[in-house]
């Protein structure tokens, strides 16, 4: 049984989104799982960042500094082998807990 | 590594937090942006963006503190699964951990020692410039100034800023209980200025405070303010008596103050010496100095030789023949100790040793055991990294236990050893009292922990670079890295028994040193001897008359007590810790050289020799009527008769003290007595009847039917008898005198303690040699139950196993004897009546360490030869 919490469900979030979308930053992040989700996910902005450092560390994901679009200096995280990984197992076990949930829901 | 990087992000956190910064920051503006490209206000883009952010310091915080929670938790984790392995196997823990604790332990609380003695600096001014001056005789390089000698040697010297004499002084005082007795020192005014010592109430000794027409002043020690004066403020003012003079208090010295040479005094005087100058030959000062800034000792040393050397030409009858000596005043006071500290830390030292390799060699047979669990946990994907850093953390906790239990056990052997140092020897070990656990010993505790930490690491992680790890599964777990690893197991055990060897070696040659030493030939029977001093003072006693009168008494009464056989009367006893009480003499009708001769000079009752059981060699004892109205005459020694008068008889001859003094006729040669320290030489000495020499303050010594302890008690009633005003002290029998002598103490401590670490360098050499060898046996049951099978005899395979076993002892042992060989003649001074290279001593120490260790191998080897063949093959 993998971790799954809150903070388990927004590593989810992150490394899922970077694996779409490509090279992003934290902004880019937060936009993107907001416009994804249909404005349904909300991310607390700032708890984002604890969690990039976090999975930084963990070699989940890779950071450098290049200029956006609009000529805007900005930190973009990008996925790593290892990420891609977690990323398959986050999922796997977040399947899990849906169905988990689902099923205690269903059960009358 | 993660780790690594983990810990640097702690470290350098300015550069992490500076970014962090800029991220926000641009996170912040972006959205700003955004919302403004949505048709916001500035203000409402700017407000949006921050409530949806939330505050960014605590962010930034939150985000910094991942690096501390990920570092401690896996810290944490790495801790808990090592304590986790050690308490699975707690006999192997704990092995570990007593024996490091030993080893520490023993290093730690020797190394406190050698560290109070030898390395703290004096607590003076300028400690390193501070030096003692004696006077060089023929006899010894360290002797007393005369009060004139000090006088042009403060004069005449241009190297040093300062010369202050200082001399031991015995005090009569009044007091509520009659009179005391009381230790002093007397010194010159600049003393306590030269050593940087203020008192800590009242005033220093004033320049001229020192002459001899001056008033009485004395400075108190802490000590004697809080017992004799309880400690009050008013007591600078006062007079007190001391030996019939009165002194006015001036002053009360620090209490950290000591001054080891003078021992524990309670009254510090200034100096009063006549400056007569007939007085030159009274010998009777020593001396500090303060080094001008950039003299170098040898310079001191040339230039107040050069002094002396003068001194000697101008004064030939006081001074011919003597020179200066100056020495550091740190050897001054603890000279004696650092050899056998040197030693002793030689000794805890090796025992650090054996206990490391015992150590390592249970740590490469625990590795060894685990080669499998290794072996899965590297094919489950643990990084070679990630075992190394286990290692390290297991072996951090071992070495930390073993550290601090280590520490904690030196700090009870410290309080342990001082506490088995007798109170009045410590007394002399003033620098002792600060023995603890302070800077320099935490800094060696702590590289000693370091060390052992690295060693504990190093040993497994070499075990585990040396077999592959991928490769970990080996057919049947049995290796040929196996019999790698049995011969470093091998060479690690020879390491041993060579080093308890040496140690052994050495306890057996101090203790040799010290039987030797307790029975060495003092040139008198010691046994049956009661000894007790008496000081009788003031006006009853000044003139020689009446202290003979009192001398004659104190025998007449002594010599009535039921089992005294007989009494003598000396001015100093023998076996005395210094070799000193000398005096030039020459020899009448010799020209050469006037001075520059000298002998121990004593002054003895006629019946000394007698109750001593001196051996006469020729002539005659003293008579009980040779008194001052008679011709004067002396009884030499054998070393003055050989040095003086080789080939010659020496009865019948004439010296004299100086040309002033009336020639005293050789009566007599007795055999060499030990006037000085039992492992001293025998100098030369001469003995004066009493009654031509007397003072109030003499010994007497019984000769005793029943043992002498039983009559110290009666003795003293005696006295008090006679005189209550008498003093009496030092009642003790000659046997425990010769016993509780320094020499005798410091060979006796150091032979004990050597011993010690000798004894538990055996214990754990002849473990470590069972270890390895149940080892190789358990590796090779499968050989061996094979060779059974084929016909062995199970005598053979014992006889295998022993004579693997016997060549590891006989490589140990041998190393172990040249290397003691060496160390011995190292420490030769400490040696005492034996050579460094005494074969009975190595033999016995060859045969102990051989019969021990077979017999640690001769238990495995009956396992292997009790080997059942189908259980060892079908154990695979």
């Amino acid at each position: 049984m993998a971790r799954n919490d809150l903070q388990g469900s927004l590593d989810l979030l992150v490394l899922k989104t970077l694996s779409q979308v490509g090279p992003l930053h934290g902004y880019g992040i937060v936009v993107h799982i907001q416009r994804a989700s249909d404005e349904l996910l909300n991310v607390e902005e700032g708890s984002l960042y604890p969690a990039l450092h976090r999975m930084e560390l963990h070699k989940w994901i890779r950071s450098e500094w290049t200029l956006t679009e609009t000529g805007r200096k900005a930190k973009f995280y990008k996925l790593t082998a290892v990420g891609l990984k977690q990323l398959e197992e986050a999922e796997k076990s977040f399947e899990q807990l849906v169905k988990g949930i689902r099923a205690i829901l269903r059960y009358a | 590594m993660l780790l690594i990087r983990r810990m640097m992000n702690l470290f350098s956190r300015s550069r992490i937090e500076r970014e962090i910064d800029a991220e926000l920051k641009s996170h912040i503006e972006m959205r700003i942006e955004d919302n403004l490209a949505e048709g916001m206000r500035l203000e409402d883009a700017r407000r949006d963006a921050r409530l949806r952010f939330g505050n960014p310091v605590a962010v930034k915080e939150r985000v910094t503190g991942v690096d501390a929670a990920l570092l401690l938790d896996s810290i944490w984790s790495d801790i808990r699964y090592a304590l986790h392995q050690l308490t699975q196997n707690p006999g192997f823990s704990s092995a570990v951990i007593a024996v490091l604790a030993l080893g520490i332990c023993a290093s730690v609380s020797i190394f406190a020692f050698v560290d109070a003695a030898l390395i703290k600096p004096l607590p003076y001014k300028n400690p390193k410039q501070l030096v003692g001056l004696f006077e060089s005789t023929p006899l010894g390089s360290r002797f007393h100034l005369s009060y004139l000698d000090y006088l042009d040697w403060k004069r005449m010297n241009t190297v040093f800023s300062s010369v202050e004499a200082y001399d031991y002084d015995s005090f009569t005082l009044n007091s509520a209980t009659g009179l005391v007795h009381a230790d002093g020192v007397t010194v010159s005014s600049g003393f306590f200025r030269t050593l940087g010592v203020t008192p800590i109430l009242g005033r220093d000794f004033r320049a001229g405070e020192d002459s001899s027409g001056a008033a009485g002043v004395v400075l108190l020690s802490y000590a004697a303010w809080q017992s004799r004066y309880g400690g009050r403020q008013d007591v600078v003012g006062k007079t007190v008596t001391l030996n019939g003079t009165s002194n006015v208090i001036v002053g009360v010295l620090p209490q950290w103050f000591h001054f080891a040479p003078v021992g524990p005094a309670d009254f510090w005087t200034a100096l009063r010496e006549s400056t007569d100058p007939n007085g030159r030959g009274e010998h009777g000062l020593f001396a500090i100095a303060q080094l001008k800034d950039g003299v170098s000792l040898g310079t001191a040393a040339a230039d107040i030789n050069s002094v002396a050397q003068q001194l000697a030409k101008q004064y030939p009858d006081a001074d011919g023949g003597r020179g200066a000596t100056v020495l550091p005043l740190t050897q001054v006071i603890v000279g004696n100790l650092r050899p056998i500290l040197l030693l002793l830390l030689s000794g805890a030292a090796l025992l650090l040793l054996i206990a490391c390799v015992n150590v390592s060699s249970l740590l490469l047979v625990r590795t060894e055991s685990r080669q499998r669990e290794l072996a899965v946990r590297g094919a489950l994907g643990a990084s070679y990294a990630r075992l190394i850093r286990q290692f390290a953390t297991e072996a951090l906790t071992l070495a930390g236990t073993g550290s601090i239990l280590g520490v904690s056990a030196a700090y009870g052997a410290m309080r342990l050893l001082t506490r088995l140092i007798p109170a009045e020897k410590l007394a002399y070990m003033p620098y002792l009292r600060d023995l603890g656990l302070d800077i320099h010993v935490a800094i060696f505790a702590g590289v000693l922990g370091c060390a052992s930490w690295l060693l504990f690491s190093i040993t497994p992680i070499a075990r585990l670079s040396m077999a592959n790890l991928r490769n970990g599964f080996p057919e049947g777990g049995r290796t040929t890295s196996g019999s790698v690893w049995r011969r470093l197991g091998s060479s690690l055990v020879v390491l041993e028994l060579c080093t308890a060897t040496v140690l052994l070696v050495g306890a057996g040659l101090l203790g040799q040193s010290f039987y030797r030493l307790l029975h060495t030939d003092v040139g008198f029977q010691p046994d049956h001897l009661a000894i007790l001093r008496l000081s009788a003072s003031g006006k009853a006693y000044a003139k020689d008359e009446q202290a003979v009168a009192l001398a004659a008494q104190v025998v007449r009464e002594v010599k009535s007590l039921p089992g005294v056989q007989s009494v003598a009367i000396a001015r100093s006893l023998p076996v005395a810790d210094v070799n000193g009480g000398n005096s030039g003499f020459e020899i009448v009708g010799r020209p050469g050289p006037s001075g520059g001769r000298e002998a121990n000079t004593r002054q003895v009752s006629a019946d000394y020799f007698s109750t001593l059981k001196a051996r006469l060699l020729r002539g005659r004892f003293f008579t009980a009527d040779e008194g001052a109205s008679k011709p004067l005459v002396t009884v030499i020694n054998q070393s003055f008769a050989r040095k003086y008068f080789a080939g010659e008889d020496p009865l019948g001859k004439q010296i004299r003290f100086d040309a002033s003094q009336p020639p005293i006729e050789i009566v007599g040669v007795v055999d060499n007595m030990k006037e000085g320290p039992l492992d001293s030489d025998l100098p030369p000495a001469l003995y004066t009847p009493f009654a031509q020499g007397p003072d109030p303050r003499f010994v007497v010594i019984a000769r005793t039917a029943p043992t002498p302890q039983t009559l110290l008690k009666t003795m003293e009633g005696t006295i008090r008898r006679i005189d209550p005003q008498i003093l009496t002290s030092g009642a003790e029998t000659m046997v425990d005198r010769i016993n509780l002598s320094q020499s005798a103490y410091l060979h006796s401590a150091s032979a004990w303690l050597v011993g010690g670490f000798a004894a538990i360098a055996l214990v754990l050499g002849v473990v470590g040699l069972y270890g390895v060898v149940a080892y190789s046996v358990s590796q090779r049951t499968r050989e061996i139950g094979v060779r059974i099978a084929l016909g062995a005899q199970r005598s053979t395979v014992c006889a295998l196993i022993l004579r693997e076993a016997g060549l590891l002892v006989l490589i140990g042992v041998a190393a172990g004897l040249g290397g003691s060989v060496a160390g011995a003649i190292l420490m030769r001074n400490l040696l005492f009546d034996i050579q460094p290279w005494d074969a009975s001593t190595l033999s016995a120490v060859a045969a102990v360490l051989a019969f021990t260790a077979l017999l640690a191998s001769y238990f495995p080897a009956r396992r292997a030869a009790s080997v059942n063949p189908v259980d060892a093959l079908r154990a695979e």
